[in-house]
This record gives structure tokens, C-alpha cells and sequence, in this order.
């Protein structure tokens, strides 16, 4: 089980090219075109002495070398020939040709349960900006969380931010998630998600169109969003700016004919620009996972599960604090009436803390644990 | 004609008994004087000679040496102003020199002849009583502050005339009496004027009353330095030993009014920018530094993640010991710090917090690192702080007096546990000494060590079963019981760490 020596060949030709993409002029705009072209083409589309050298090494190129290669960092390979490759995958004319899927064939049997068929089996992909709001990354967190919890296998790609928060929801369900990433899948991109990142390959799916070893480059990351884009039945673009590149992945998801939603954000703030500019346009607003739930399986279809304890063993005084934190009132404040319950009430949630029922998060919340 | 003086050299915050010689030989007209004095001491001679001349005596027109013994003591300062000039009268046969005898001076000079009163006059009191030297002369302004020592000789007068007088033999006016700086109660800032933060509230009364250092983290604007800044008013008043410590640093480094004992605990707010030698002390001949200046009382460390880190690093010793020594080339000085820590911190760079944060993780994650630094180690309560909001949000805190009195109902408690040299503090007891004073039964002890994952160190468990110690004794419980181990897992600090590692 693994991809064919034609697309193992296209595969390296990507990563060999990589540094010659990124100098193309307006990449942004012309990356899908340029990854649409045909082996010779890109050949040809080299200027120069490199042509030559290039066409040398794709002449000698020897698939066996990069199977093992592959092999070697615990990877596996799924090509366009493959029953296991994604179906959402061939609706791009600029499909990948090859998968590279971390943590060997697991990962490959856990991408086809995932992303089988976008429309048997829908999925949805969380985005948005790097620098993203608290506020956006609670919601990140909290949409993947309970979109997962439901079933949902969520998509992103493991950026700060936003794609980091959303993938960690989803892990705090123990539910499904796909992250694509814009390197090879053995290179830890950004460094600091790396505990993130052991996360998501032993329990997740970590996938990529580049071969082992090839650097995230300011190209490859709008051509990962083509791949996140194509994966999901359903863009949601959790909190963008204007003109960045979660845009650029709504409207692929668009072109595509795929559901797209955004999250309402605070006007008058330039980093929500994006995301209401979209609902300006008329795409479907988003304000917790069952808006979400709706928009794939038709209204009130799927309810939105609410991962947390059962309190129903507690002390009933104590269920009613947790009942209370889990239908928002999270914090002190929020669960008092009266100046005298201050002391209680933090009596009650200490013990919940104790018990393992709610977390303090670092803003002081409290929230219910999954 | 030799002639003799005794006067007080300030070191450190202790001081070092100073004989003035003056030696007064014919020759030309001359005034030096030796002994390792700073500019104040070499202008002295311009204020002496001014000062005897416009009182009406005489200036000997020969040869003046002065010597400060011991001459290898720096000397700083215009306090030698008074022992000089009495030395000069005597030495000039103007004043009997043995009116000297049994006698400290320890004032300044204006040109005028007045007395002005210098820092660290209680501490020269303190000095003159233990050396068993006999009479204090000083300014009058200055006898409030000289008569807190019990059974000293107090002669404060307000010109060198009268001192004249003092020495042939004349009468001394009555001392004033021993009275209080302040009324500590008149200017009191009301804890009730802060409205909805009724879990920081119970957090500071918690802190308050086992001397546990504070952690405040919260938007700007929601009340954390209101709160600090009413803290010295729920914590009991200064006993007596207290306020004269406090009475002698704040004379030493010069904010003491001169009115009498200090009672008010001292808040001191340094500004984030302050030197590491700022906080703690320092300077060529030792000064006291915001960490002493604020024993016994509060340091509140506003905007904590921006302090630099070296002073925050500085402030680790003395949070720990209760005392700073500072080593400055051949002298050292150690200054007693044992106050209460009030941080307060932005939950975030921006300081937005949970509402329009727009900060980036690396952003976050720096802030959050700065904030685990060498300080929070010493932190034992935490709190979080958000925009009032629900049903409390405009009801008031408990009063001060309320508060007050909890606090003072928790303390009694830990002093009568704890007996004669104890720790008054619950914030101060060992781990031999927790075991002893407060003992777990099996429930809490099972809370305590098994706390979900939340106690991940010894510290940290010392810190939550000291904190719970001090919540019984609010509750006025003779034993910890399992709901104040919960309360205290509450308001543990460990809570401040990045959304990463939750």
C-alpha cells in the first residue's frame, strides 16, 4: 500500500522545486495555476541553467529511494491512485499527488475514516488568523471541541492561533482531527506547537503534500489551504483580518462548492475585517458548533454535545454550582447572589477543581472538563 | 585647648558613636577638619562658624582642628553640625568642657544658629540610651521623635542659645510628650468603596490575615490597586516593638514627619522601573531600599510582569529571610524586609484580558514567563480579577472594619496556637512547623497530596496547607477541615500559568 512511482516522482519534483516557487512573482495569486501545470511544463517553466540540472536529477529519479526515505521517518504515502486518497481531494484540478501521512499506515487507515467522502461523511475545517483574539481562540477551542465530540473530524492546519486552538479542542474530546501541514510532516512547524504537533501525529492525522524534509515555504501555505479547503465539507473561518490567508481559503472552499460560515466578530477592529466581510457577502453565521450542526445535517438534526462529566453522582449542592459553570456563569462572580455566598461558592468550586470537574482557565474562568 | 564631643555617625540602619575632637591653637585663623567626612561635613565648617558668629559668640580667631574619630568611619551627613560647634565653644573656654561630659549632640545648623532635626534621630536616641552617654541635646523638632526611647534624657531646644545656656548650667525645658505620628484611623480608605470584586476581597482578607503574599491578576481598571492601596488598613495595627521599627526606618531614610511614633503600616508602591538597588537597597554608604522601607507593611508591585528581572530576582533573598544584607566594598549594613508582597499583573501584554485580547501567543507566553520568575515562588494566594458583572456586581466588599476585625480574630488565633516566639504568621511557618501547629486529618491530607493533578511540587503543597490554615482560622476552626483545603485550592497561584499548559 503506497503511492505510485509517477506521483512518487511528481512528489519530489514539488519538494526539489520549492525554492524556485517562492520566487514567483504574485505567488499568492498564481500557485494554483503553477501547480496545476504537468511535470514538463514546470520543467520548462525553469529559466536557465537550472532547467538542465533539474531535468537531469527528474530523469534519475529512483522511487525507491524516496519510498525508503519515507519508510525511515515513519511515514506513509497515499497517491491519487489509492482508494484510501480523500474523494474531496480530486474535486481540485491541482490535486496533490501524493499524500504524506505521519505515523504510517494507522494514520492512513484513520485519513480514510476521516475524510472518505465530504458529502457521505462530513467534516469541517476551523481557520483563522495567527493573532488571533482571546475571544477567538476560545472559540477555536470550543468549536472543535464540541464539532468533535459530535463526530465531526476537524480539519486545520496546526498554525498558532486559531488552527492550534481548534486542534486542541478536538484532541480534549478525543475526537477525530487532520492537520495538513505546509512542510514535510516530519518538520515541526511552528516549533513552539511541538507538543501540539506529538499530539496530533500519535492520535490524529498529520498530513502533507510535500516529502520528508522539505521547509515550510510562503508558498506552500496557500497550497495547503487548497488542501484544507478541498478536505472539509465546510469552511468556517473562526476570526480573519482583510486579506489574509484564511480568506483565500474561504473562497477555494467556495469554488469548490463547499459550505462556508464565519464567526461574527467585535466591529470596528481590523482583525475581524475578514470574517464579517464574509457575512457581509452572505455566508452562514456561526455562533457555537450547533450552527455548524445545522448548516451540514439540516436544522435541529444533530444537538451539539456538550463533552463534561455527568454530575449527577455529586452532592446536589455541588451539581448545582457545575450545572451553573457548564450553563456559563463561570466565574465567582457570576454564581453569586449575594455577598455572603462569596465564600461558599468558592468552597464549592475548589472542590469541584479537586474532583476533577471544572478547570480554572488562565484568564480566571472556570470551565467544565471534558 | 582640647575639647571633647559625642555625637552619632548613621550606619546602616544602626549607628556608630562619634567623638569630636576640637583642638584650639594659636596660629593663623584656620577651621579643618579631618576624619573621612562627605561635602555635607566639609560645609559644615561654613555652618558652624555662621552659626556661633550670628548667636552672639565668638569664633576663635586661631588655628580650629576637628577630628571625627573613629577616623576610618565615613561620615555623611550634617548631624556633626551641633557636637562641632559645642566643641568649639568648650574648646574656646566659652562653655565649661566638661558641661561635654555626659552629653550627645546630634542636630544640624542654620547660618541663623536654629537646631534642624537630621534623619535617623531615633536611631541616635536608641544609641544614646544603650551607650548610657547621658543627656541628648537636638532640635526641637526632633523631641517627639527622641523622647520614644523610654528613660532617656531628652534636652530639644530650638537655637544654639539655648544649648549655650544647657551647658553653663542653665535650666532644660521639659521634653515633649511621647505621642503618635498620626491617627491612624482618620484617613482610612474604606475597603467597601470597591464594589463587585468579592472573590479579591475575600482573597486580600485571606492574605491579610496569614501574612500571605497577594497576587492580583486583571484587566487594568477593575479595581486591583484600589484594593492594595486599603490592604494596611485590614491588617492589625503596629504593636510597640513594630512601630518603633518602622518609626526608625522611615526616620533613617528621611520620610519620618518627626511627630512621634509611626502607626500606620507602611505601603510602599514602587514604580516597575525601580533599580534592583532601589527595592532592595544600596549606594556607596548603604541606604534602605523599597523592601525595607515597606517591613512590616505592604510592597505592592504594580504591573509585576514589567519590573526588570534583576530586581525582582533581588527580591527573592529578602522575601525569603526577612532581611537584606548588602555588601558595599568594606561595609556591609543589614536591613530588616519582612513585609507583605502585593503583586498586580495585566492578564496579558495588552492588558484586555479575556475581552478583545489581542495579543499573540510568543506575546503571551513571554508575559507568562516573566510572571513564573523568581517571584511567584514566594506568592501564596492568587486571585483573579475581571469587570464586575452578575448580581454583585455593584454590591460593596466588606468594610474595612469588618475585614479588619476577621483579620484580627485569625491572628489572635495563630499567635495563642503558636505561643511566645512562635511565628505570628501562618505565611511564616516551616514545614516541621505546619505538621505541628497544623495537622491534617486523612481527608485533607488526601486533598492536599492528591489534588488532581494541581499540586505538582512540595512548595506547592506547603503553600495550599498553609493557606488552608490560615482559612480555618478565619472560620475560626480549631482544626483544618477538608472545605478549607478546597477554598485554599481556590485561590492557589498556580493558576497563572499559560492556556498551553491547562
Amino acid at each position: 500500500m503506497s503511492a505510485c512511482d509517477e506521483c512518487l516522482r511528481r512528489a519530489w519534483l514539488l519538494g526539489r522545486l520549492s525554492g524556485h516557487l517562492d520566487r514567483i512573482r504574485g505567488q499568492r495569486q498564481h500557485v494554483r495555476e503553477v501547480l496545476a501545470l504537468s511535470d514538463a511544463d514546470l520543467l520548462a517553466a525553469l529559466g536557465g541553467g537550472q532547467r538542465e540540472i533539474v531535468a537531469r536529477a527528474y530523469a534519475a529519479f529512483r522511487p525507491r529511494e524516496l519510498r525508503a526515505e519515507v519508510v525511515a521517518a515513519r511515514q506513509a504515502t497515499v497517491c491519487a491512485h489509492r482508494p484510501e486518497y480523500p474523494r474531496g481531494l480530486r474535486d481540485l484540478p491541482d490535486q496533490p499527488a501524493v499524500l504524506f501521512v505521519a505515523d504510517g499506515e494507522r494514520a492512513v487507515a484513520a485519513l480514510a475514516r476521516m475524510a472518505e467522502d465530504p458529502f457521505a461523511r462530513p467534516t469541517v475545517a476551523l481557520v483563522g488568523a495567527r493573532r488571533a483574539s482571546a475571544d477567538a481562540r476560545r472559540m477555536a477551542e470550543s468549536l472543535g471541541r464540541e464539532l468533535a465530540y459530535a463526530g465531526v473530524p476537524v480539519i486545520s492546519g496546526m498554525a498558532l492561533g486559531v488552527d492550534a486552538w481548534a486542534h486542541r479542542g478536538a484532541l480534549a474530546a478525543e475526537g477525530d482531527t487532520i492537520a495538513v501541514l505546509g512542510s514535510g510532516v516530519d518538520i515541526v512547524y511552528p516549533r513552539t506547537e511541538a507538543g501540539l504537533y506529538a499530539e496530533l501525529v500519535t492520535r490524529g492525522v498529520v498530513l502533507s503534500e510535500m516529502p520528508p524534509g522539505a521547509t515550510a515555504r510562503r508558498w506552500t501555505f496557500p497550497a495547503r489551504n487548497r488542501i484544507i479547503a478541498a478536505l472539509a465539507t465546510m469552511t468556517v473561518v473562526v476570526e480573519a483580518a482583510e486579506r489574509s490567508g484564511s480568506l483565500i481559503t474561504a473562497t477555494l472552499a467556495e469554488d469548490l462548492g463547499r459550505e462556508l460560515g464565519a464567526v461574527p466578530g467585535r466591529p470596528g477592529v481590523t482583525g475581524t475585517r475578514g470574517t464579517n466581510g464574509l457575512l457581509r457577502q452572505g455566508c452562514a453565521v456561526i455562533r457555537d458548533a450547533q450552527d455548524v450542526l445545522d448548516q451540514l445535517f439540516g436544522a435541529g438534526a444533530r444537538e451539539a454535545g456538550h463533552p463534561r462529566k455527568d454530575p449527577s453522582g455529586l452532592d446536589p449542592a455541588l451539581a448545582a454550582v457545575f450545572t451553573a459553570v457548564a450553563a456559563g456563569h463561570d466565574t465567582v462572580a457570576a454564581l453569586c447572589e449575594d455577598p455572603g455566598e462569596v465564600r461558599e461558592v468558592t468552597v464549592r468550586l475548589g472542590e469541584l477543581e479537586y474532583l476533577g470537574y471544572v478547570r480554572r482557565a488562565a484568564d480566571g474562568r472556570y470551565v467544565t472538563i471534558p | 585647648m582640647l575639647a571633647h564631643a559625642t555625637t552619632f555617625a548613621l550606619d546602616g540602619l544602626g549607628t556608630r558613636r562619634v567623638r569630636v575632637e576640637v583642638d584650639v591653637r594659636p596660629g593663623l585663623p584656620a577651621f579643618t577638619i579631618v576624619g573621612l567626612g562627605d561635602a555635607a561635613v566639609r560645609e559644615s565648617r561654613e555652618r558652624v562658624r555662621s552659626a556661633i558668629l550670628n548667636v552672639g559668640l565668638e569664633f576663635p580667631q586661631r588655628r580650629v582642628t576637628a577630628n571625627l574619630a573613629p577616623a576610618d568611619l565615613r561620615k555623611v551627613g550634617p548631624g556633626f553640625d551641633l557636637a562641632l560647634a559645642c566643641g568649639i565653644l568648650a574648646a574656646s573656654g566659652q562653655v565649661p568642657a566638661t558641661a561635654l561630659e555626659s552629653r550627645a549632640f546630634y542636630a544640624e545648623l542654620s547660618l541663623g544658629g536654629e537646631l534642624h532635626p537630621c534623619r535617623g534621630t531615633l536611631a541616635v536616641a536608641e544609641a544614646t540610651r544603650v551607650a548610657a552617654v547621658g543627656q541628648l541635646v537636638l532640635a526641637a523638632t526632633a523631641g517627639a521623635e527622641a523622647v520614644l526611647v523610654p528613660g532617656l534624657e531628652v534636652a530639644a531646644v530650638p537655637t544654639l542659645n539655648d544649648v549655650v545656656v544647657i551647658l553653663r548650667g542653665g535650666p532644660v525645658p521639659d521634653p515633649p510628650e511621647a505621642a503618635w505620628d498620626d491617627d491612624v484611623r482618620a484617613d482610612a480608605l474604606e475597603l467597601a468603596d470597591v464594589l463587585g470584586q468579592h472573590e479579591a476581597a475575600e482573597a486580600m482578607i485571606i492574605a491579610a490575615a496569614g501574612g500571605h503574599n497577594l497576587l492580583m491578576c486583571g484587566p487594568p481598571g477593575t479595581g486591583k490597586t484600589m484594593l492594595a492601596r486599603r490592604l494596611p488598613w485590614i491588617l492589625p495595627d503596629l504593636s510597640g516593638t513594630e512601630a518603633l521599627d518602622v518609626t526608625r526606618i522611615l526616620s533613617i531614610a528621611g520620610l519620618h514627619s518627626g511627630r512621634g511614633l509611626v502607626r500606620r503600616r507602611p505601603f510602599r508602591a514602587p514604580h516597575h522601573t525601580t533599580s534592583p538597588s532601589g527595592l532592595v537597597g544600596g549606594g556607596a554608604s548603604p541606604r534602605p531600599g523599597e523592601v525595607t522601607l515597606a517591613h512590616h507593611g505592604v510592597l505592592f508591585l504594580d504591573e509585576l510582569s514589567e519590573f526588570y528581572r534583576s530586581s525582582l530576582e533581588a527580591l527573592r533573598q529578602p522575601l525569603e529571610d526577612g532581611l537584606v544584607t548588602i555588601v558595599r566594598g568594606q561595609r556591609s549594613a543589614v536591613f530588616p524586609a519582612r513585609c507583605m508582597v502585593v503583586a498586580a499583573t495585566n492578564p496579558c501584554p495588552c492588558g484586555r484580558g479575556s475581552t478583545g485580547c489581542r495579543c499573540t501567543e510568543p506575546d503571551r507566553e513571554r508575559h507568562a514567563r516573566k510572571l513564573s520568575g523568581p517571584l511567584l515562588d514566594r506568592i501564596d494566594v492568587a486571585c483573579s480579577l475581571d469587570m464586575p458583572a452578575g448580581a454583585l456586581a455593584a454590591v460593596p466588599v466588606p468594610t474595612t472594619q469588618e475585614a479588619r476585625d476577621r483579620v484580627h480574630a485569625a491572628r489572635a488565633r495563630a499567635v495563642d496556637r503558636a505561643g511566645d516566639g512562635g511565628p505570628s504568621r501562618n505565611a511564616d511557618l516551616t514545614g516541621a512547623q505546619l505538621r505541628r501547629y497544623a495537622p491534617l486529618d486523612r481527608e485533607c491530607r488526601k486533598r492536599i497530596d492528591g489534588a488532581g493533578g494541581i499540586v505538582t511540587s512540595m512548595r506547592a503543597r506547603d503553600r495550599l496547607h498553609r493557606v488552608a490554615r490560615t482559612i480555618a482560622d478565619l472560620e475560626g476552626a480549631e482544626r483544618i477541615l477538608p472545605e478549607h483545603v478546597t477554598q485554599a485550592i481556590t485561590f492557589r497561584r498556580d493558576v497563572l500559568r499559560t492556556e498551553g499548559e491547562a
